[in-house]
């Protein structure tokens, strides 16, 4: 038995006959069950000290408010408790490794979470007079110059809400565009590789997809793009690096001939992290492109949002940019003063948003900028591309690559070949990792490859933690290979819960708490 | 960089792992003539003090609301949230997790959303209510777009008592989606026959209590004459704390409630990040954008939550999904959940009174300065005062008297001359007697 300086065990005399017992309970020490609000507050509790006006004679016009609302309240320190129990249920980046491919799951730096906080920055209106905020719209005007100059492009429109919000600002354009030509194209074309919000946000505009396959080695074939453009295609979007992970290197010669055909090329820069300082977008042909403010520039991702996606714009597209926009330091805001210019925003196509975009992200977004510099972000990439190949190369001889060993960029796709025969998953294989404290990379996407399997590292992963996680992983697939079944099929073991019936919530829906007594009235 | 833990020789023993001699020849995919040989015309990496001195210099640049007498109001709201409300979304478990796709590591997420699903379906006394949309006008937009899919109908009609910019919003998609739109002129008080305007081609009507102008509607007949023609009725809140104090939308027969959820756990910001809330009925489920986190069980039979119904969205529908929405506004809908336990129904209660106190103190002195006319009847926490002369100009005068006095219509409505007397001034619980005072003074001043 092991002792320390003071002659006491530091381990225990007999194996743990923890796992698997019951409590009284139902905590296990330090992971702490937690009910629902609804069952632990009350409705004449209240957490928030509020000063008592008594009565006095409303104006609601007869629309006063009769019925309970049933709201729970809780006082401060049972809030606290509440959340911050159910806080120790998730992963989190500050955890740990969060592969997730094509998320960019880096580290938060927490002076963006101070500065965010400034009062200057944070408590101001969106509508208070422009003249009492000029250092908000200087914030805005510096972020779009960094994103102009990183990208190459010429204009930027940053009041897109997310990555999908985007996506939607830059098809409006180009639809604006085009109508400004006389036309109406009915085609957008979108790999199959593409993220689902590619096609989505076509079709809410009513364009009719025409999906591309993938080539053998992973990208898009340029014979393919050519023969499925027309004077009837709007656009290409084009994911670059792509969802494999991959440059898509025939890119220019896309660009070329999308233009040839008289239309526009769309890249989604969901990936931007793996050629920050290496290429601009610009100078591959792109014509508009969102940026995850989210992803690439760090701003939390705060278990679901909020993100922020800006969007660049070459030239040709520039003056369709949406409301409210900078021009000369000044926000524009309306359509009259906007078309007063003859360059950005001169024939804008209006607004997407009430306000001005995603301010609280943009002092994230510029702060994270502003300490890294050219050189950092240019560091950044490399060492996001540099530690997504040396996960690859530390794996590629026991699991495969659909593409062969070939360099990736900021992620490495494998698929599930290499679990043939094993009776092991993609899914319960990314459960095993959860066992082994790891989330699981993002899994059975991209669509073309079967199980597949894509982890990106990010730049903000050591040496040493990308050792241990490879080791992690090699010793899970060499238990695959061996047989080991039910460390996976029955993964995971260690977690807060074991393996959810997601299928169950899908056919059975209960999307809200309703009071005991209700529900079994209802049955 | 203080970010980057790969030292040099981390880096120089990886890329000898790979078998490649420098860095970009694992960029080697990238054409030739399209490699930066030098770094972007942008400053160099500094350390966390100077970042900080820059970024605390424009912060200084601008009046921050808490710093004066502030009314502005107009869709985004000046509340206070409570210290323990920001202190808990920085917990690293909840800023630095992804979206819950993998509900074993993420029942603190989930657990959070069904939370504030129930809370949101509670307050718009609705049934069901989805996992947040980026804010109230994209919420708006969205809520059209799904009356067109449930009645299959084409046309929306806009009450003038909407938020211009969400009327811009909803303009600007219907414009793109393809759909038809009749839009109202709006008018602090007017009454408007919107129930004439209903056909047969009609989806939706959309209508906004309390209104942008402050006024109070009663969507009772509306709800009906909608139902009666087969059309649906979208409440639009931008003001959520009136919840607590108004007649729910559900309760007066809407179909679909969407709300600005900003006021509760999350501050001005500049106008976002902010938080949507949708709701509707349970028939009209399957038509819903956005996530949804519901009940279910793991394997060995305990409860818990996932997001679930995902074959409504993009990343399994593509292009047949309800909507392109993907990141929606996860921390901010903790924010407000938390915001909102704490409150609790006595904390709602109290605090939609207090809001209601305050305009009517407010309304009422600045009535009586000679020329002002309060053009707004029944109102909640905001409403209308028309100026003798041009509301811009005293807006402006009044900031350049440290007192913010709220927002001059013709900001958001340029091409109206007759609104550009007006004013739409907004009273919160955070007013004093002495900030009511200040801005009395002030106007007093500004219009001698």
């Amino acid at each position: 038995m092991t002792m320390n300086s003071e002659g006491r065990p530091t381990a225990p005399s007999a194996p743990s006959q923890g796992v698997g017992r019951k409590t009284f309970t139902g905590n296990r020490g330090l992971q702490i069950e937690e009910a629902l609000l609804f069952e632990v507050g009350r409705v004449d509790n209240c957490g928030v000290d509020l000063e008592d006006i008594g009565d006095f004679d409303s104006r609601l016009g007869g629309l006063e408010r009769e019925r309970e609302i049933g709201l729970p309240g809780l006082s401060e320190p049972e809030a606290m408790r509440h959340y911050v129990r159910l806080s120790q249920k998730n992963y989190a980046i500050d955890m740990g490794v969060y592969p997730l491919g094509s998320c960019t799951m880096k580290h938060n730096p927490r002076l963006n979470e101070k500065t965010v906080r400034f009062a200057g920055l944070a408590d101001i209106h969106p509508l208070q007079p422009q003249s009492t905020v000029p250092g908000a719209i200087e914030v805005i005007g510096q972020l779009a110059h960094w994103l102009k100059v990183l990208t190459g492009m010429p204009a930027v429109a940053m009041s897109p809400k997310a990555g999908a919000h985007g996506e939607l600002c830059g098809m409006m354009a180009i639809t604006a565009a085009l109508k400004a030509r006389g036309e109406r194209r009915q085609f957008v074309l979108v790999p199959e590789s593409a993220h689902g919000t590619n096609p989505a946000t076509a079709a809410l505009l009513g364009y009719k997809i025409r999906a591309i396959p993938a080539r053998e080695d992973g990208t898009v074939d340029l014979e393919v793009v050519k023969e499925n453009l027309s004077d009837d295609v709007a656009a290409i979007m084009l994911t670059n690096p792509n969802t494999c992970g991959l440059f898509e290197k025939d890119i220019v010669e896309i660009a070329d001939a999308v233009h040839a055909a008289g239309a526009y090329f769309y890249c989604d820069g969901a990936n931007l992290n793996a050629i920050m300082g290496k290429a601009r977008p610009g100078d591959l042909g792109v014509d508009c492109m969102h940026i995850n403010l989210h992803k690439t520039f760090s701003t939390p991702h705060g278990g679901g949002g909020p993100g922020a996606g800006p969007v660049v714009f070459s030239e040709r597209l520039a003056p369709f940019v949406p409301l409210p926009f900078i021009l000369d330091g000044k926000l524009v805001e309306d359509v009259t003063e906007a078309a007063k210019g003859t360059g950005e925003g001169s024939q804008t196509f209006g607004r997407m948003t009430a306000f001005h975009g995603q301010m609280g992200m943009f002092v994230r977004a510029l702060t994270y900028m502003i300490s890294h510099g050219a050189d950092g972000l240019l560091q950044i990439s490399e060492d996001a591309v540099l530690n997504a190949n040396y996960v690859r190369v530390c794996l590629q001889d026991i699991m495969s690559l659909p593409f062969g060993e070939r360099p990736c960029m900021h992620e490495a796709l494998f698929d599930d070949s290499f679990l043939e025969g094993s009776g092991v998953t993609t899914l319960d294989f990314a459960k095993a990792m959860i066992d082994e404290g790891y989330h699981p990379m993002t899994m059975y996407f991209p669509l073309v490859v079967h199980g597949a399997m894509l982890i990106e590292p990010t730049e903000s992963e050591s040496k040493a933690g990308l050792d241990l996680f490879v080791a992690a992983l090699r010793d899970l697939v060499f238990a695959a290979k061996a047989g080991d079944l039910e460390r996976f099929t029955g993964a995971p073991h260690l977690a807060p819960l074991r393996r959810v019936d997601e299928t169950r919530a899908a056919r059975q829906p209960i999307l809200r708490w309703t009071p005991p007594v209700a529900a079994e009235a209802a049955e | 960089m203080r970010y980057l833990p790969l030292t040099d020789s981390d880096r120089q023993a990886m890329l000898e792992r790979i078998g490649v001699d420098q860095i970009n020849d694992l960029f080697a995919d990238i054409p030739k003539d399209k490699l930066l040989a030098d770094l972007v015309d942008l400053p160099l990496a500094v350390g966390e003090l100077q970042v900080e001195r820059q970024l605390a210099a424009l912060a200084a640049k601008n009046v921050a609301a808490g710093s004066v007498p502030f009314f502005v109001g107009g869709g985004a709201y000046r509340h206070h949230v409570p210290a323990t409300v920001d202190h808990l979304i920085q917990r690293s478990e909840f800023l630095t997790a992804y979206t819950p796709y993998q509900p074993e590591i993420s029942q603190g997420t989930l657990q959070t959303l069904y939370e504030f699903q129930t809370q949101v379906a509670l307050l718009t006394g609705m049934e069901v209510a989805n996992a947040s949309m980026y804010d109230g006008s994209t919420g708006c937009a969205e809520a059209v777009l799904m009356a067109q899919r449930i009645t299959k109908r084409p046309k929306a009609i806009l009450s003038g008592t909407l938020h211009p910019h969400y009327r811009a919003v909803v303009e600007n998609m219907s414009e793109f989606s393809g759909h038809d739109l009749v839009s109202l002129e709006g008018a602090p008080g007017a009454v408007e026959d919107i129930i004439s305007l209903i056909d047969d081609q009609t989806a939706c009507i959309v209508v906004q209590s309390p209104g942008f102008y402050g006024d109070l509607v009663n969507l009772a007949p509306l709800a009906e004459a909608a139902h009666a023609a087969g059309a649906l009725l979208i409440a639009v809140v931008t003001e959520t704390i009136s919840f607590g104090a108004i007649k729910s939308p559900g309760e007066m027969g809407a179909d679909i409630v969407v709300a600005e959820g900003q006021s509760i756990g999350n501050g001005l910001s500049f106008g976002g990040p902010y938080v949507g809330l949708f709701a509707t009925r349970q028939k009209y489920l399957r038509q819903m954008p956005g996530r949804i986190c519901g009940e279910t069980v793991d394997a060995d039979g305990q409860r818990c939550f996932a997001l679930t119904l995902s074959t409504r969205e993009q990343h399994i529908r593509r292009e047949k999904a309800t909507s392109n929405i993907c990141t929606n506004s996860g921390l901010c809908c903790l924010a407000f959940s938390i915001h909102m336990s704490l409150l609790g129904e006595v904390g709602l209660r109290k605090l939609a009174q207090l809001n209601h106190r305050n305009a009517i103190l407010l309304a009422d002195q600045l009535e009586k300065i000679s020329g002002v006319e309060l053009m707004t009847g029944a109102f909640f926490n905001e409403f209308t005062i028309k100026v003798p002369g041009n509301a811009a100009t005293i807006i402006e005068a009044l900031a350049a008297k440290n007192v913010l006095g709220g927002i001059p219509v013709s900001r958001l409505e340029p091409g109206r001359d007759d609104l550009a007397d007006l004013i739409v001034v907004a009273a919160t619980e955070i007013n004093t007697n002495e900030d009511r005072a200040a801005f009395v003074v002030a106007l007093n001043e500004v219009l001698s």
